[in-house]
């Protein structure tokens, strides 16, 4: 596994953003990982972290920071950690979607735009496997990678004030799934029955970064029945372990 | 129980914040105006944790069925319990059945209701602060019971103080944000000289201010960004990020607001003018 350089910024009072070169890569995602085991391996209670591609926000929560010592902390672990991990364990999730024009409301214009029939579109979308390069924006939102360049179209002209919980969206280089109800410019092609923000379960969002997400087609019956088995607490989305 | 029979503009429940989950996109949330609900606490002899009610520009209409104490904080909104005037950072005692009304704002723009060993509705990933869809709602709405300690008797040690308080500036302290080394010296000339005022468009996640600096068309992977992150849009706009922003953002990050400021800013309306000072 390659170590990259990285440049570490204040960011206030009590955080720091440390940067890997800046692009879309795998192998950039695995060094932020194996830097995030490695500092917490150090123990010091209180530091919160957080991935977004190429960047780690890192906040201590307890007080503010001295940026020079700081700084010396992450260089020193960054430049001891190791290289290759066996122990972390990342998950590839099939995660059902429901295609049906009834959620996918904008499938047909971005097939004609794209130059594909639906067929084909939900073919592409479904036979990659996109890489999870961080959580935000909201709560349980996967920021994914590897998308096709087939299946690049820009963003909607007009946002929509309402995107319905669990739709599917494409725009630009991006897919991704809407966790709840929000405005939203992305091209909506489904929608996914499973949650992907639970606040009453122990660990709210099963998906990590550095897992993979693929997207499997499902008919709306299945919809309904993944449905209800999620509204009663039986649904599992299936998982295979990557590195094992 | 605390019955609220009228909510005013936008009322929730606050403590300091809910840490731990930005990782999966769960913004800080908790109480806008820190500075304020700690004081109102520690009156109390509250933790500075405590959840407490935070009540913007027009105040509710509130019932106690339980005697206890509270204390107001904040803004300076005219508040009367059973029509007598009470003033923040004071502690009163309430008993079963009194009726607290809010009149109209003299300053700020966020007010706080602390109430003894603090709102007690039930944690949700490890803080009180209501942000949807942690929370099965984004504010409280009429008719809400919102649950707290009986105190019969309690010998606060002390009982009023004179607050320094904060309304009075428009200075805001910040600092450099990651994307800093982006702005133009005539960016920088723009940020540091002129007065801005906040927009319409302020609410807990953002406030966003009404006059444009130059543009830019710099394009950037989404990082992670904090309350008081400043960003700057393609079109020149600032906008400041506060409680309940994301946790990630795709626009340059050029300042950093220091916390103390975002407290300042916390108190802002529609209109009010502000100054920016690098520290």
């Amino acid at each position: 596994m390659k170590s990259y350089p990285i440049s570490i910024k204040p960011f206030g009072e009590r955080a720091v953003l440390v940067e890997w070169p800046n692009k879309v890569s795998e192998s950039i995602l695995a060094d932020i990982l194996d830097f995030m085991d490695a500092f917490k391996g150090l123990k010091i209670p209180g530091w919160e972290m957080s991935v977004a591609y190429n960047s780690l926000t890192m906040v201590y929560n307890k007080d503010h920071i001295d940026f020079e010592k700081t700084k010396n902390i992450i260089l020193d672990c960054h430049d001891k950690q190791a290289k290759s991990k066996t122990e972390r364990i990342q998950h590839l999730w099939t995660l059902p979607v429901c295609y049906d024009l009834e959620f996918g409301m904008d499938i047909e214009e971005a097939a004609k735009t794209l130059g594909l029939s639906i067929e084909e579109l939900i073919g592409q979308h479904t036979s990659h496997q996109y890489v999870v390069y961080g959580i935000g924006f909201l709560p349980g939102f996967m920021y994914l990678g590897g998308l096709p360049s087939s299946l690049e179209i820009p963003r909607r002209a007009e946002p929509r004030l309402k995107v319905q919980k669990g739709s599917v969206g494409l725009a630009g280089k991006q897919t991704g799934i809407y966790p709840q109800e929000s405005p939203g410019g992305w091209n909506i092609i489904g929608n996914c029955p499973v949650d992907l923000f639970d606040p009453t379960k122990k660990d709210p969002c099963f998906v990590k970064v550095g897992d993979k997400i693929q997207f499997e087609n499902i008919s709306k019956a299945e919809y309904e029945l993944h449905k209800i088995e999620g509204e009663v607490g039986i649904y599992e989305p299936e998982k295979v372990v990557l590195n094992a | 129980m605390l019955k609220v029979l009228k909510t005013g503009l936008y009322l929730t429940i606050q403590d300091l914040g809910r840490y731990g989950y930005r990782d999966i996109g769960v913004p800080i949330s908790g109480a806008m105006d820190v500075a304020s609900v700690k004081k109102a606490n520690l009156l109390l002899d509250n933790d500075e944790n405590e959840a407490v009610l935070e009540i913007t520009m027009t105040g509710p209409t509130l019932q106690f069925e339980e005697p206890t104490y509270i204390c107001l904080a904040g803004a300076h909104i005219a508040a009367t319990l059973n029509n007598e005037t009470i003033d923040n950072y004071k502690i009163v005692k309430v008993e079963k059945g009194d009726i607290l009304t809010y009149g109209r704002l003299e300053v700020g723009f966020r007010g706080y209701l602390a109430i003894k060993d603090g709102i007690q509705t039930e944690k949700l990933l490890n803080s009180r602060s209501q942000f949807y869809p942690v929370t099965k709602k984004s504010r409280i709405t009429v008719g809400a019971q919102i649950p707290y300690n009986k105190t019969l008797a309690y010998k606060p040690k002390i009982s009023e103080v004179k607050i320094e308080e904060h309304f009075g500036q428009n200075t805001l302290k910040v600092y450099k944000g990651p994307e800093f080394s982006l702005l133009s010296d005539g960016q920088l000339a723009e940020i540091f000289t002129k007065a801005f005022t906040v927009s319409k468009e302020n609410n807990r996640m953002a406030y966003q201010l009404s006059e444009l600096i130059a543009g830019h068309s710099h394009s950037m992977l989404t990082s992670g960004t904090l309350p008081g992150t400043i960003q700057l849009t393609p079109a020149g706009r600032l906008i400041i990020l506060m409680k309940d922003g994301q946790t990630t953002g795709g626009y340059p990050r050029i300042l950093q607001l220091s916390e103390e400021s975002i407290s300042v800013l916390a108190q802002k309306k529609y209109g009010d003018e502000l100054l920016f000072k690098l520290v």
